[in-house]
């Protein structure tokens, strides 16, 4: 003990700063809420750490039905936001029935069979007739752009002649002027990235990266970007402008799509076959 | 003479604490070099103090810094280490036995000897204070590189301060 004492008093300043120190970083650690946040954040960070590492194969294999539910959870949305910005507000006095007010819903769908190498390119999705689903219904992808139209339809599943066919054609505009024009793949195209956009007026002046959208008279809801100009200088020798188009949407990297469903698509149908045939 | 040797500490804390507070707590170039002077006091306490009484001025003047920086506790453990630093090498570089210099400044102990001794107990202070404020090893490197320059600032000012008052007595 006394040997002990001796030991302690020999060395007493750095016993002297041993305690000292302890009591600043203690008052340190305790005082001061900065420094207990961190040293609380920096334990749980690495106890979450841990976890996060455990948990990696779980949350992969999930992540499928992740994707389902994200998919259709964003149609529901989109329909939403569609019930919201499409009300007529002349027709709304009269209305009574607020489903009518949308002309447009969504329903996502996952794409089960794809193809971008054919001349004719035809997709399959997950829906069919059960899904409500019927053939000339619009087909856009989640991000950006077109996909198609439906084809035929199944009870549980559907194909689509997708944007890559020599039978799709899509009425578009240009956004900057609204020059009316219609999307197709074009004959000697099979870059699935491009499209041409025919039929435009000559007197328009178009420049590179316009954006084109759609315009609404076909079965897609106005105003979807579908892609940008890309080469305007396309000799054709018609009276109408011939535009490359730079596609918004990846035709080959195709998830899932969202069906466009006309709830006014019958009627117009039915209206415009009373016309005669005058072309 | 112990008395006056008292009182002249006391006025030294006052005033160097009186400084930094009121004037070096403000100053700061590009968030990088902060001086802290008031260190000067510690360093130049007489060497004959007892090793318990050094600690306990060095806690509590970091206590009052801390108190004026709302640091509560920083201060006080970068002065402890300080006060530690400064045992050492006082033990180490200075003989007890036949020595009667009262306090360890520069007039008394000459350039070469002052400045090594300030270099170590300002890198000392230093360290420990920024990187107890800062908390973290992710900033390490930003965090020395504060260290380094705060360090050649507060010692560039202190060796200002020794010159300026700058008393030499014959050896």
């Amino acid at each position: 003990m006394r040997n002990l004492w001796i030991f302690i008093n020999r060395y007493n300043a750095f016993f002297f700063f041993i305690i000292f120190f302890t009591i600043g970083l203690i008052l340190t650690v305790n005082n001061n809420s900065y420094q207990r946040s961190v040293a609380v954040n920096s334990t749980n960070a690495v106890v979450g750490k841990a976890y996060n590492n455990l948990n990696v194969l779980k949350k992969y294999l999930n992540l499928g039905d992740v994707n389902d539910s994200l998919a259709s959870e964003n149609a529901k949305l989109k329909t939403e936001l569609l019930t919201l910005k499409n009300i007529d507000s002349a027709k709304d006095v009269v209305v009574k029935d607020t489903l009518s007010k949308s002309q447009y819903t969504y329903l996502s769908a996952r794409v089960i069979k794809n193809s971008i190498t054919l001349r004719n390119n035809v997709i399959t999705i997950n829906r069919g007739k059960a899904d409500g689903l019927a053939s000339g219904m619009a087909v856009i992808s989640p991000g950006k752009g077109v996909v198609g139209y439906i084809r035929d339809v199944s009870d549980h599943l559907a194909t689509i002649s997708s944007l890559l066919h020599k039978d799709t054609k899509v009425s578009v505009t240009l956004k900057k002027n609204n020059a009316l024009g219609t999307l197709v793949w074009g004959t000697k195209n099979s870059d699935y990235r491009k499209a041409y956009l025919k039929d435009v007026p000559n007197h328009f002046k178009i420049a590179l990266k316009d954006t084109v959208v759609t315009s609404g008279f076909s079965s897609f809801p106005p105003g979807i970007p579908v892609g940008r100009v890309s080469n305007t200088g396309i000799a054709t020798g018609d009276n109408f402008l011939t535009i490359e188009i730079e596609l918004f949407n990846d035709f080959s990297t195709l998830q899932y799509v969202y069906v466009i469903k006309d709830k006014l698509a019958e009627e117009q149908k039915s209206l415009e076959s009373k016309l005669p045939n005058e072309q | 003479m112990n008395s006056k040797i008292i009182l002249v500490n006391i006025f030294r804390w006052f005033l160097l604490l009186f400084i930094q507070i009121l004037l070096l707590r403000n100053l700061s170039f590009y968030g990088l070099a902060t001086p802290f002077v008031y260190i000067i006091f510690l360093l130049l306490l007489p060497f004959k103090i007892p090793n318990l009484l050094l600690y306990l001025i060095a806690f509590f003047t970091g206590l009052t810094l801390d108190a004026f920086y709302d640091t509560m506790g920083v201060h006080a453990a970068a002065c402890v280490t300080l006060a530690f630093v400064r045992i050492s090498f006082i033990t180490v570089t200075v003989n007890k036995d036949n020595f009667d210099e009262p306090e360890p400044t520069l007039g008394n102990m000459g350039f070469k000897w002052f400045s090594i001794y300030a270099i170590f107990c300002t890198l000392a202070h230093h360290v420990v204070l920024f990187f107890l404020e800062t908390f973290r090893l992710t900033e390490f490197s930003y965090t020395l590189l504060r260290c380094l320059f705060s360090s050649l600032f507060t010692l560039f000012l202190i060796i200002l301060i020794e010159f300026i008052f700058y008393n030499r007595k014959a050896r």
